[in-house]
């Protein structure tokens, strides 16, 4: 679609969030556009792989056991157990999902053919985030009850009384609305700027390549920069599925930790 | 066209930073959906296999040192067995000892009492030979004097060489008669 525009006013034309949208593949329902449809794509992927690979459940692993294994392990041990402490189990399935789920959405964005990270449009990131905002508060209020965990919240302890004024609006700020804003808009953003930065240089070269011989011929260096920088986003890619479960762990950490 | 990075939402594409309701349920659900497929089947499984494994490592280990117990005491046994064994062999060895002891005592004894029981049988039946002997040399002797006087008498006891003579004859009669 973004080529129809910019053939009709014959000049390049920078990407925009406008390459975002999506039209619906067929109908009007939402349901059925691109990045509705990945997002379920996912989960039928994710899905199959990890119980195909822990079926058997064999004590010597098979190759497909041992790829799922390692990156279960890699959650339960690294996030759940070193973050967390004695009481992680009941939080590795929650943590391993959300990796694995934030993994494969953002991973699309450098499969050839679906090429668009679903996380770069914010409501995905924000209906992930809601779960590990209800589940870090639940675990808080279940641990201490609600009024100690507010206590806690507004007044940590340990603190001349004056240094109040600032620092509980600051904390509640914190608790309430920082963290989970920044925990969406981190991954949204990430993940929003790298596509955007491949866009800029494929359809600069596709520009380049549709002109002169000579602006033909610097095409190729503007695709290999998309080439190369689609590696680089597939390192961000996985480095953000990772924060955005780091931070999730800190944060039960947090709740289930006596003091604040 | 211009990219547009406003917070508000303009025209036919809107701001990325206003969430779309349906997309925040799709995320929702979806996520909801993978939690659980991956929580029910997935995790235990994986858990599954870890318990597996810890097991038979800690399995092996246990069963390596019950082992090795067993042959401790085993060897405990034995060689509380084999103590025993040589007590055994002493105590009987000083037994024997005892009781070879007292076997050549014992033989020594009778046999000290059978050679003074031959001893005094055949001190005893000397006895009797010489008394028997004495018996005969008495009732022999009487006579044998007796006829020597006789013979003495009846000759002349004039000269020495006829005395010797009458002996003479005498004796040899004598050894004549036997």
């Amino acid at each position: 679609m973004h080529t129809f525009l910019r053939e009709a006013n014959n000049g390049f034309v920078p990407p925009s969030s406008a390459d975002f949208d999506f039209a619906p593949i067929f109908g009007n329902s939402i349901l059925f556009t691109k990045p509705v449809l990945m997002v379920f794509l996912s989960v039928v992927i994710a899905a199959t792989f990890f119980i195909a690979s822990s079926r058997k459940a064999a004590i010597v692993p098979s190759k497909l056991q041992y790829a799922g294994e390692s990156i279960y392990t890699f959650i339960r041990n690294e996030l759940g157990r070193d973050v967390i402490g004695p009481e992680f189990m009941r939080f590795v399935p929650f943590l391993f999902s959300l990796f694995v789920f934030i993994l494969v959405n953002n991973v699309f964005g450098v499969i050839p053919l679906l090429q668009f990270p679903t996380m770069s449009h914010i409501g995905f990131p924000i209906g992930v985030t809601i779960f590990s905002y209800v589940c870090y508060h639940y675990v808080a209020i279940k641990k201490h009850g609600l009024g100690k965990y507010l206590k806690d919240i507004c007044f940590m302890p340990g603190i001349p009384k004056p240094v109040y004024l600032i620092l509980t609006p600051v904390e509640l700020l914190t608790y309430l609305v920082t963290r989970p804003l920044t925990l969406s808009m981190r991954l949204f953003a990430n993940m929003f700027a790298g596509h955007l930065l491949l866009l800029v240089f494929v359809l600069g070269g596709e520009y380049l390549l549709m002109s002169g011989i000579l602006l033909k011929f610097l095409s190729i260096f503007s695709f290999g920069l998309a080439i190369g920088l689609s590696f680089f986003e597939l390192g961000i890619q996985c480095l953000q599925a990772y924060i955005f479960t780091l931070l999730t762990a800190l944060y039960i950490a947090g709740a289930l930790a006596d003091e604040h | 066209m211009i990219s547009r990075f406003g917070f508000l939402a303009s025209g036919e594409g809107a701001s990325p930073v206003i969430p779309k309701p349906a997309e925040i349920i799709v995320g929702f659900i979806a996520f909801g959906i993978l939690f659980f497929l991956l929580r029910t089947r997935a995790v235990p499984k994986f858990e599954k296999a870890y318990k597996d494994r810890t097991e038979a490592i800690q399995g092996g280990l246990e069963r390596a040192e019950i082992a090795q117990r067993e042959a401790s005491q085993a060897l405990t046994m034995y060689q509380a067995q084999l103590a025993d064994a040589r007590g055994e062999a002493a105590k009987l060895r000083d037994e024997a000892r005892v009781e070879g002891a007292a076997i050549l005592e014992q033989m020594r004894t009778s046999a000290q009492e059978e050679a003074s029981r031959i001893t005094t049988a055949a001190r005893a039946s000397i006895d009797a030979e010489r008394q028997q002997a004495y018996n005969a040399l008495i009732s022999q002797v009487g006579a044998i004097a007796t006829d020597l006087a006789s013979k003495i008498v009846g000759e002349a006891l004039d000269d020495q060489a006829r005395q010797s003579r009458v002996v003479e004859r005498f004796l040899e009669d004598m050894e004549k008669a036997k």
